[in-house]
């Protein structure tokens, strides 16, 4: 990359760096602040001004960075003449900016804050006018809005700033995305977002089908940016914000970016009927509406807000025109706008600083009290009325030169008189700014005591107006920089020659007539003041308040309506979805002919249907009444473990028999604490509605089983019998699957158990210590209880069978890996067993007896599996790889051990542990509730009374 | 070669001890958690490394091979899933100790290290039933955590996630047997060599599984129409946990890549275009729901969590596509949207925790609130998509590859009108939390001479993780280039169907 390449990155980083340091240099003072916030800025200048000889001979400064060439976005940047310009009005302004703000700001405000906040503004300012890529220049775009944001809400506890804030970013926030849409139609027309290229593709551009569109989305950004009609309206309500961002960023800098994009893309966009009749009338529109409204503002901010929307429709109407002659002016009146405006409203500042009031009416006479600030203020205010030998004047003539010959339909007179009645509200509103705030008696009543403000306030806007005398008196002198860009903008070669005299043209009169009838109407300026107050007019602000409020308000609706929290809703929808989705995905395409016959139907079999059938159907009925369910689901859960039986699934019968035991009991002591009866809470259509997609569902499910059941296919469970014994090392093709084929899915499943266990002793510690305790305490649930918890005949049975339930146990277990059987349904015996226990004989009894903690045991479980797994590591194999040999100890019989086992003994412990978990969450509920803890095994132990009768003797 | 499991077997490992060996000392459980976080977040930066090769990487499980047995596959898309989700969680269980959110309920760290493994576990497997295996570890461990610390709108919320979930756990399994009985296998490798095989005219029952697995994972992605549980299980979840669910999410985009692209994609004759159809209105419609729940939320926390809504939409809305262009904007905007999200929730953590409520109402500001203010505008401004955070660029690319006729129209309206509301609905509330709450005073102190509580300042460990999450959205902008350009690869080779195959099925025998 070049030296001046290098130099242009630099300069567009500058000033984020810098953004850096005024938070911090605030620690130093507020002075040494502003000092080191004008350093980053100063230094851009300065390097723009090394630069600027070499943009000025013509050339093109170009630097490129790789960023996301994928996208097409690359961290390119280009200085061409109007990049120049911008560039230096930024930092130029930018510094006089800083100096003002110095003394504008008060004690209480947060002054590192703004700094910081101006600087970004800066940066991202600078990136638009030095973006060599237009996706690029969407990013800073998007971010002068977001500083612009920051800057107008500074002020946080003024209502008046946040809700300017907000509209600005709604507003020129919708517009920026809606260039995004048209960057990006541009960019694919051209095939490239590099600027340079777009520029030279004017023509395909204009051609494409989709120039139109790309156009309107990118002028909605621009309009909206500069704050054309129908877009004007956030402007005047940004003026919440401090003026020294008021005079910088709204009227200098920022929302010159539309017009500055304009500008830019002029070459490419520019030159249609499309172009001039949108960019040329929207223009036209808000430099009459803006002028007009800011003649009867009486807030000096406003007035000077609208006197800027409708110089920025005029500088929109010039580019609008699509001539060469109307862009040199616009270039032209870029510059004289830029300096009598910004000093215009650091005059506003001022005098709203000393006298405490912005308010026309409240002001007048202030010429005698603060003469200083009455000079700058008038030459500024003649230069924004356009009177010769200030350079608002000529920016002028050379627009309503370019107006009087501009044709507008088939009207040679709407656009001349048009501009001439802007230029004359715009004369009536700077005479105004100078007689009703200056002129006049000195009065007696400003809410403070005005004077010229110390010489750092009034430094800047003085330094802008000499500029405007200057430049007014010897226009020659901004004829380099005004070629330039202008140039760069039509990207042709012209030569442009400012002067004061162009001879007796339809300008001078045109010129002539806005003045004398400025006067006029500010002599009449009263009554047409109270005319203007008791017309009725359309208040934009209350319109997009109301706008916004109403948006909000529906989307209120919306999401509370939708997002009830109704989950038998949300159920539905989802039911519904899934259903019509299935058939839609169904009758896509049609099903391969059966291979199955349909077997005939034994008798037994049809019984046990029914009997599901009307098990099931019965818990629908009945499901209020929540005991009679719980039998019920018993009941269905029995049917379907014959089913598996009765489909040679011994595995599966044996795991759902003892899941159903586990299940049905520990269901059957939570109901203990809960209602008896489900309340009814849908009503009969909605039950109704809810059948139907019930049976809808149920249906589908059915009609997809029975699909696949009448097809044979291929599957990989061929495998799996085939490799059980010689791969796995057991005969049980269902237990291999599961702790040697699968064995990882197997883990997987016992961490969900594990977890589950965890969950619900952390959500019965969360429930004890929230409401539901205290309403666990306060029901009496002594009615339902029986007076003998733990009789004797339960006690003893239950321990008798102890024993016997743990060798069936241990022999499910064992004879897992080649019969039916295994870890799980081992674990679930096991826990059946010791469950019978618990509840025979009570809790705190058979918790004394126990000897490891269930937590343990669960972690145990998991944490053997897991080793189990890893072991094969150590032989070099992956996770759970399997391992078995055959032993012979004399005098049992040849046996096997098997790594499988191993892991199923995991298996057996995370089940047994979290069963026993849950019970002992239930028991811990059941205390809370104040159930009383038995110590001995029996409520009424009878040997205990023989004791007490024989002692009694 | 084991290094591919680590992300699953450690956090299976530590999570027991945690929660059965350390569950009374809460130091040593934290201790032990970080740890292991900070070894994943090691392990999937080496899994990423050895992915980025391009090479597809096989685990056999059990050793047996494939597709008889489980196999764990790993490309550049399941290490850059793992990634993201250690990263992640490692800047998120920051927060959760910094803040005391661990220690106001049972098991948090035992809890959080398996859902790790769940997630983990979830992205790596090669294997569909596995995956209904992974995302029922994650679901369970996720609800532990949705109503860690307990209440009753928590339990409520908590409720919901858990009933639609499992309803979606349901759903699964019949997708999976309708899968098995029409094709015969579970492996997604073998799925995608024995689908084509089907001939069109009788690809039902196949289509069915297909569609049925999509609105599975649509639950998990908050796709509309079952996105309803997510808004209200985000705001009332523990905002730490909120912010880890930011992957949560990510699981279902991920399974309907790899699922619908290897298994169902485009080039099958029986299942092309199936999930794309209707993919594609409804992450529009999802966009819309996000933005207006942004934009009517009458508190902070369903706020965000509409966010997140939305930004699924933009996501699916690239998903849809099923194009190796529009898949790597979608990678783009899936890492972005992940941090996003989670960082909007760590800060709005940090803001509500000072406050009385995350209502929407002006309160006296909280102490450090240009920290907040500033934090928060950040995260907002990435997760609106509005430069210079990454989320500008990830809607660039989504909008840039949506160059479809009849598609561009719905997809660039539906983003761009969302990103307004969005923005409106973000600075709506920051305007409220942070600007107006400076008008108010604080009520009237009546204890006089002593301070009844010192201001709750914010520790530096406290601010730090989201400072993090911000770092990474600005690292991820500033290396948007060779970042997209290593997406592209990942998206290349999910799209290489016959890559995968082969690597998959046609592995070598190893010694």
């Amino acid at each position: 990359m070049s030296h001046e390449g290098t130099l242009l990155i630099i300069i567009a980083l500058l000033p984020f760096v810098g953004a850096l340091v005024p938070g911090v240099m605030i620690r130093a003072g507020r002075t040494a602040c502003a000092w080191f916030t004008a350093v980053p800025t100063a230094l851009a200048l300065i390097m723009l001004l090394i630069l600027a000889p070499d943009v000025m001979r013509g050339e093109v400064i170009q630097a490129e960075l790789q960023w996301m060439p994928q996208l097409g976005l690359s961290a390119s940047f280009f200085l061409d003449g109007l990049g120049l310009l911008f560039a230096c009005m930024i930092t130029g302004v930018g510094l006089l900016i800083i100096l003002y703000a110095r003394f504008y700001l008060s004690g209480d405000d947060p002054m590192g804050q703004f700094y910081t906040y101006l600087l970004l503004f800066q940066g991202a300012m600078l990136g638009i006018v030095l973006s060599d890529n237009i996706l690029l220049l969407l990013i800073f775009w998007e971010l002068t809005s977001l500083s612009s944001f920051l800057l107008i809400g500074y002020w946080k506890h003024l209502p008046e700033g946040r809700q300017g804030a907000k509209m600005a970013l709604t507003v020129t926030g919708a517009g920026g995305l809606a260039m995004i849409a048209g960057m990006l139609i541009l960019g694919n027309i051209v095939g490239s977002y590099n600027l340079t290229d777009i520029l030279q593709a004017g023509d395909q551009i204009k051609a494409s089908e989709w120039y139109l569109p790309a156009l309107i989305l990118i002028l909605l950004g621009v309009f909206t940016k500069s704050a054309q009609f129908p877009f004007h309206f956030w402007l005047p309500h940004a003026m919440a914000a401090p003026t020294p961002v008021s005079a910088y960023l709204h009227s200098a800098t920022m929302v010159k970016a539309g017009v500055f994009l304009m500008a830019r893309m002029w070459p490419a966009l520019a030159g249609t009927d499309a172009w001039f009749y949108i960019v040329a009338t929207t223009g036209l529109i808000t430099m009459v509406m803006g002028a007009l409204i800011a003649l009867f503002k009486d807030d000096l901010k406003a007035l000077l807000a609208f006197s800027t929307v409708s110089h920025l429709g005029l500088l929109t109407m010039l580019l609008g025109f699509g001539t060469q002659a109307a862009a040199v002016a616009a270039v032209f009146h870029i510059i004289n706008h830029l300096t009598f405006k910004a000093a215009l409203f650091m005059t506003a500042g001022i005098i709203d600083h000393e006298a405490h009031t912005r308010d026309i009416k409240r002001l007048g006479g202030l010429r005698h009290l603060m003469p200083i600030t009455f000079l700058i203020g008038t030459v500024a205010a003649l230069s924004m009325a356009g009177i010769p030998l200030f350079n608002g004047f000529l920016s002028k003539e050379m627009m309503l030169e370019e107006a009087s010959h501009t044709k507008w339909l088939d009207s040679y007179y709407v656009v001349p008189v048009l501009a001439t009645f802007g230029a004359l509200l715009s004369v009536a509103y700077s005479f105004r700014f100078i007689s009703h705030v200056f002129l006049g008696p000195v009065r007696d009543d400003y809410p403070s005591n005005p004077h010229d403000p110390p010489a750092g306030m009034w430094l800047a806007p003085a330094l802008l107006c000499t500029l405007v005398i200057v430049i007014g008196v010897a226009p020659f002198l901004a004829d380099g920089i005004v070629r330039a860009a202008a140039s760069a903008v039509t990207g042709a070669e012209l030569d442009p020659h400012l002067k004061i005299w162009h001879g007796v043209t339809p300008a001078l009169w045109m010129s002539i007539i806005a003045v004398l009838g400025g006067l006029v109407l500010l002599l009449l300026h009263r009554p047409l003041d109270k005319a203007w107050i008791a017309t009725p007019r359309p208040e934009a602000k209350a319109i997009f308040d109301a706008l916004i409020m109403s948006v909000v308000a529906l989307m209120r609706r919306i999401t509370d309506a939708t997002h009830n929290g109704a989950i038998s809703r949300y159920l539905a929808i989802f039911t519904v979805a899934s259903v019509a989705l299935g058939w839609i995905a169904y009758s896509g395409s049609g099903l391969s002919a059966p291979t199955r016959e349909l077997l005939p139907v034994p008798i037994v079999i049809a019984v046990g249907w029914v009997m599901l059938v009307v098990a099931t159907v019965s818990v629908v009925v009945m499901h209020h009444h929540r005991f009679r369910a719980l039998v019920l689901i018993g009941i269905i859960g029995l049917s379907i473990s014959a089913g598996f039986v009765y489909l040679s699934a011994p595995d599966l019968a044996l795991t759902q028999i003892s899941v159903e035991t586990v299940t049905i009991m520990l269901l059957l002591l939570a109901l203990h604490f809960l209602p008896k009866v489900t309340p009814a809470e849908s009503s009969g259509a909605m039950r109704f509605r809810d059948g139907i997609i019930a049976l809808a569902a149920g249906g589908g499910v059915g009609a997809l089983a029975y699909a696949f059941l009448m097809r044979d296919i291929e599957t990989i469970s061929d495998y799996h019998i085939a490799n059980s014994y010689e791969g796995g090392g057991g005969t049980n093709v269902v237990n291999v699957i599961l702790v040697d084929f699968r064995g990882y899915d197997t883990f997987g499943e016992i961490i969900v158990l594990g977890i589950a266990g965890l969950v619900i002793y952390a959500l019965m510690h969360a429930l004890l210590d929230g409401p539901a305790a205290r309403r666990l305490k306060n029901t009496d649930y002594t009615q339902d209880r029986s007076r003998d918890r733990h009789p004797l005949m339960m006690v003893v049975v239950t321990r008798v069978l102890m024993p016997i339930a743990v060798v069936v146990g241990i022999y499910i277990f064992l004879r897992g890996h080649n019969q039916p059987g295994g870890g799980f349904v081992a674990g679930l015996v096991i826990a059946i067993a010791l469950l019978m226990q618990y509840m025979a004989s009570g809790f705190a009894w058979t918790q004394e007896r126990k000897k490891i903690e269930y937590h343990t045991m669960i972690g145990l479980g998991v944490v053997i599996a897991a080793l189990t797994g890893v072991g094969s590591w150590l032989a070099g194999r992956p996770f759970l790889t399997s391992a078995y040999t055959y032993v012979h100890l004399p005098p049992i019989e040849e046996f096997e051990l098997a790594t499988a086992m191993l892991f199923d003994l995991g298996v057996f412990l995370t089940v047994l542990g979290a069963v026993m978990l849950m019970l002992y969450s239930l028991s811990r509920i059941a205390r809370s509730a104040g159930e009383t803890v038995n110590e001995a095994a029996m409520d009424y132990d009878p040997g205990e009374h023989v004791e007490d009768a024989k002692g009694g003797t | 070669m084991h290094w591919i499991i680590l992300p699953v077997v450690l956090p299976a490992m530590v999570a027991p001890l945690i929660g059965f060996v350390m569950r009374w000392d809460i130091t040593l459980a934290r201790s032990a958690s970080v740890a292991t976080t900070i070894l994943l977040v090691g392990i999937s930066i080496g899994l990423a490394v050895m992915a980025s090769g391009g090479e597809t990487f096989l685990y056999k499980l059990g050793n047996w091979p494939a597709p008889f047995g489980i196999v764990l596959v790993l490309d550049r898309l399941s290490a850059l899933m793992v990634l993201l989700t250690t990263v992640l969680a490692l800047i998120v269980l920051i927060h959760a100790i910094a803040t005391g959110w661990d220690n106001r309920g049972r098991h948090f760290h035992a809890l959080f290290q398996f859902q790790l493994m769940g997630i983990c576990g979830a992205f790596l497997t090669g294997d569909v039933f596995n995956l209904f295996v992974f995302f029922e570890v994650l679901l369970i461990a996720s609800y532990g955590l949705m109503i860690h610390s307990g209440g009753k709108d928590r339990m409520r919320a908590g409720l919901q996630y858990v009933v639609m979930n499992l309803a979606g756990s349901t759903l699964f399994l019949f997708a999976l047997g309708t899968l098995y009985a029409s094709t015969g296998t579970l492996n997604i490798a073998d799925l995608a060599e024995r689908i084509p095989q089907i001939p069109p005219e009788e690809a039902a029952l196949v289509r069915v599984a297909a569609i049925l697995l999509m609105i599975v994972f649509a639950v998990k992605a908050a796709l509309f129409p079952v996105q309803f549980w997510l808004p209200a299980t985000y705001a009332n979840a523990p905002a730490p946990v909120a912010a880890l669910f930011a992957i949560m999410t990510k699981v279902g985009a991920y399974a309907i890549l790899r699922v619908h692209t290897t298994a169902f994609g485009p080039g099958i004759p029986g299942t092309e275009g199936l999930a794309g159809t209707w993919l594609f209105p409804a992450a529009i419609v999802t966009i819309a729901i996000g933005a207006i729940g942004v934009l009517g939320a009458r508190r902070l926390m369903p706020l965000i969590g509409f966010s997140v809504v939305g930004s699924m939409g933009t996501l699916l809305v690239a998903v849809a596509a099923f194009s190796p262009t529009a898949t790597s904007a979608a990678l783009y905007y899936m890492v972005h949207s992940t941090f996003a999200a989670a960082c909007l929730f760590l800060i709005a953590d940090l803001v509500v925790s000072r406050r009385s409520a995350d209502r929407l109402i002006p309160e006296p500001a909280t102490v450090q609130n240009g920290l907040f203010a500033a934090l928060f505008f950040a995260a907002a401004i990435a997760m609106a998509g509005m430069p210079p955070l990454s989320g500008f660029l990830g809607k660039l690319l989504v909008l840039d590859a949506m160059r479809e006729p009849g598609v561009m129209g719905w997809a660039w309206s539906a983003i761009l009108i969302g990103s307004l509301l969005t923005i409106l609905g973000f600075a709506r509330a920051g305007s409220t939390l942070f600007w107006k709450s400076t008008a108010m005073t604080p009520e009237a102190d009546n204890s006089g001479l002593e301070d009844v509580a010192p201001p709750n300042h914010a520790t530096a460990l406290q601010v730090a993780p989201s400072m993090l999450a911000l770092a990474v959205l600005a690292a991820l902008a500033a290396f948007a280039g060779p970042v997209s350009a290593y997406l592209e690869d990942t998206s290349a080779q999910l799209f290489d169907r016959d890559g995968y195959v082969a690597a998959v099925l046609e592995q070598p025998e190893e010694g």
